[in-house]
């Protein structure tokens, strides 16, 4: 789960990392309130989940209430369109308006959770402002990493270590120090994947403040932090997502025009792998999880159906803790609920198939029935009505 | 013979009292898999299933000389559960739980290594279908009668899709010694590189089928294992070739976020490393057999 960045700002201000002076505002009155408060020149940055928008315009200095005032209502209300969203965009419903920062030097620091180490791992680079995936690219010997024992924690000599690999000297090395504790009881203490200061920034008076600020949690962990969970924008994330969810089902919106609905994550992906082999395009991910109801099944057409583009469904279950009598009626309840036209293709295989495969037969709706993985996906492409057409 | 499970290993199931563990102990049981007990905090002295229940891990192996462990524990206390089946001294668990935190999970694995090497628990999952050898016994979530026993193993992050890969071998007559399901998650127990060294290490396994997916360096590590170190086969399948970057599909390590973690990626790795990649999903079975038919001819 991502959050903004001033919520990530506050955060870490309270885990003793310094940051700039700032405020949120939602109209463009309050965004010149802000500028009044702080002191002119002011820095305002639009708040979505996305990097890469200062090249977006989504961030400008500014000198003037008016200026503030101007740029505020150029950006709420509408969609920031980044190197990293979608042509979409992100909706601007918040702008984070900060007071100026005199920047002598940039530096990367990151937290993630290193797979490979299956640690908490550092990663810094004195070469701060870029996107740390060009850095990796361009200068991978520029990237400082280090792994974080879970069983002591940061230790000291670490945070030494990095700053005079950064560069760093005098006070700085006890101030980075603490932005690096700060960020790492951060991490752990809220179940973060990523906490990034991008960039970290070293002032013409030679302090560390933390220019910009981001952070990940893990999503399996929410349920022991509430404090977290409350952060969440839904408006920053894909609603058929989140309606998915409530549901128990896992959705990912995509381009095509072939919808899915499948158990099990592995099958999904490798169903999408297959229709787009057969010379198709998956519309969806959508995993109905492990013994679904007839009734998540017909939530599941649902969300498939929020989607204009689908002009097929291809069901796909290997149930194992699921039932194929279960899914084969509420396959037959959706299509009925929902008056569905378009052409659904059906494969069934697993724990208790024979029932399934019965209801599909008797159910006498215009399903399309397939035997195996290979059949369904070319089944599904040849069904679509615009290549009948 | 088989990895992980023999006919006589004696086996408990943490959670056994709660609606699921009831329900998957029974066709455990029902399938000859032989289960000594299970383990409710606060439940010590019920019997479920005609088995005894204990309040702590260590009571069970006390009482029944359990080996092994299924945990079917909600995810706040599952690492929990996991590290107790570590410190009773069994030799293997498996959990199945979807949504350990990942620093729960990190904490079982620097726990783990606490022990020396005798007194070392393997762990498989979590998130996974679990294990298991056909015509001997199974730990987890799958169904058993898909599966034809004999000689392949099979290794997958994904339960379904492992699901799929042995049933496409048995309508072809290929049989399979063990399937394990390692999960998907980010942080996870054995990785696709130690069951590939339990399968080198198997009389009865010939080949083995690796069913691989986005996200994660294990199949590469797993590919310089292979190359450097096995003399059997190895039959492969990278699931997310039409995944888009940065987006979780489903498994929460299911996500390509850095270099060599997009399919294509992997399967150019493991080609390298002499592995044979199906082109498809549907095509796993008849790879494994034009394999293995390859190796009879030579």
């Amino acid at each position: 789960m991502d959050i903004h960045e001033h919520q990530a700002k506050d955060i870490l201000k309270r885990f003793g990392v310094p940051v700039p002076d700032g405020g949120i505002a939602f109209a463009p009155e309050q965004a010149m309130h802000e500028a009044r408060k702080l002191g002119l020149p002011v820095v305002v940055k639009a708040q979505v989940h996305a990097g890469g928008r200062g090249a977006a315009g989504g961030v400008k200095l500014c000198k003037t209430e008016a200026e503030v005032g101007a740029f505020a209502l150029s950006l709420l209300g509408r969609n920031l369109v980044t190197k990293q969203t979608d042509a979409g965009g992100k909706p601007v419903h918040r702008l984070l308006v900060e007071q100026a920062t005199d920047i002598g030097q940039e530096l990367y620091l990151g937290l993630v959770l290193d797979r490979k180490s299956e640690r908490i791992m550092i990663v810094a680079s004195r070469e701060g402002g870029m996107e740390i995936e060009d850095l990796a690219e361009e200068q991978p010997d520029a990237l400082v990493r280090m792994v974080i024992d879970p069983a002591t924690g940061l230790v000291p000599f670490q945070s030494r270590e990095l700053a005079f690999k950064l560069g760093m000297t005098g006070t700085q090395i006890a101030q980075f120090a603490t932005v690096m504790r700060g960020c790492y009881r951060a991490f752990r203490d809220l179940d973060a994947t990523m906490v990034e200061i991008n960039p970290l920034v070293i002032t013409g008076t030679g302090d560390l403040i933390a220019l910009d600020a981001k952070m990940s949690f893990d999503t399996n962990a929410l349920f022991r932090r509430p404090e977290v969970a409350a952060l969440r924008d839904p408006g920053q994330e894909d609603p058929r997502e989140d309606a998915a969810a409530e549901h128990g089902l896992s959705y990912v919106g995509l381009d095509g025009d072939i919808g899915c609905i499948i158990n099990g994550a592995g099958l999904a992906m490798a169903t999408m792998d297959m229709i787009q082999l057969a010379g198709g395009q998956p519309a969806n991910f959508l995993d109905i999880g492990g013994g679904a109801s007839p009734e998540r099944v017909v939530a599941a057409f649902r969300t498939v159906l929020t989607d204009p583009n689908v002009s097929v469904i291809l069901v796909n279950i290997f149930a194992g803790i699921n039932r194929c009598d279960w899914v084969a009626s509420g396959v037959v309840q959706a299509y009925r609920e929902l008056n569905l036209t378009l052409p659904v293709v059906v494969r069934l295989a697993g724990t208790n198939v024979e029932e399934g495969r019965r209801i599909i037969d008797e159910s006498g709706l215009p399903l399309i029935s397939a035997d195996t993985l290979a059949d369904a996906a070319a089944t599904a492409v040849k069904a679509r009505p615009r290549m009948a057409a | 013979m088989a990895i992980l499970i023999q006919q006589d290993t004696r086996i408990i199931v943490q959670g056994m009292s709660g609606r699921i563990g009831k329900f998957h102990a029974e066709d455990m049981i029902r399938n000859g898999t032989n289960v000594v007990g299970g383990v409710t905090p606060g439940r010590g002295g019920e019997t479920v299933l005609g088995k005894p229940i204990f309040n702590t891990v260590a009571e069970a192996v006390a009482a029944t000389g359990a080996e092994a462990s299924l945990v079917f524990v909600p995810p706040p206390g599952a690492a929990d559960a996991i590290m107790e089946c570590a410190e009773a001294g069994l030799k293997f668990a498996v959990c199945v739980t979807d949504g350990i935190p990942s620093q729960d999970m990190m904490k079982v694995k620097r726990f783990l290594r606490r022990f020396p090497a005798e007194r070392k628990m393997r762990f498989i999952g979590p998130n996974c279908a679990g294990v298991i050898s056909p015509g001997i016994g199974f730990m987890g979530i799958m169904p058993p009668h898909i599966y034809l026993p004999g000689r392949v193993g099979i290794v997958g992050r994904s339960g379904t899709l492992g699901y799929e890969a042995a049933s496409q071998m048995k309508a072809l007559g290929i049989g399979v010694s063990t399937s394990v399901g390692i999960g998907g998650d980010p942080i996870n127990g054995s990785s696709f590189k130690d069951i590939l060294e339990l399968f080198e290490n198997d009389p009865d396994t010939d080949a083995v089928m690796m069913i691989g997916e986005i996200g994660g360096p294990q199949e590469a590590e797993a590919a310089a294992y292979a190359r450097d170190h096995m003399t059997k086969p190895v039959v492969a399948y990278i699931a997310g070739l039409s995944a888009p970057k940065g987006r979780k599909m489903g498994h929460a390590g299911a996500i390509i976020s850095a270099f060599g973690e997009s399919a294509q990626e992997k399967v150019e790795i493991l080609s390298a490393a002499g592995i044979t990649v199906a082109p498809t999903p549907s095509a796993m079975g008849e790879t494994m057999a034009r394999v293995l038919g390859v190796k009879e001819a030579a």
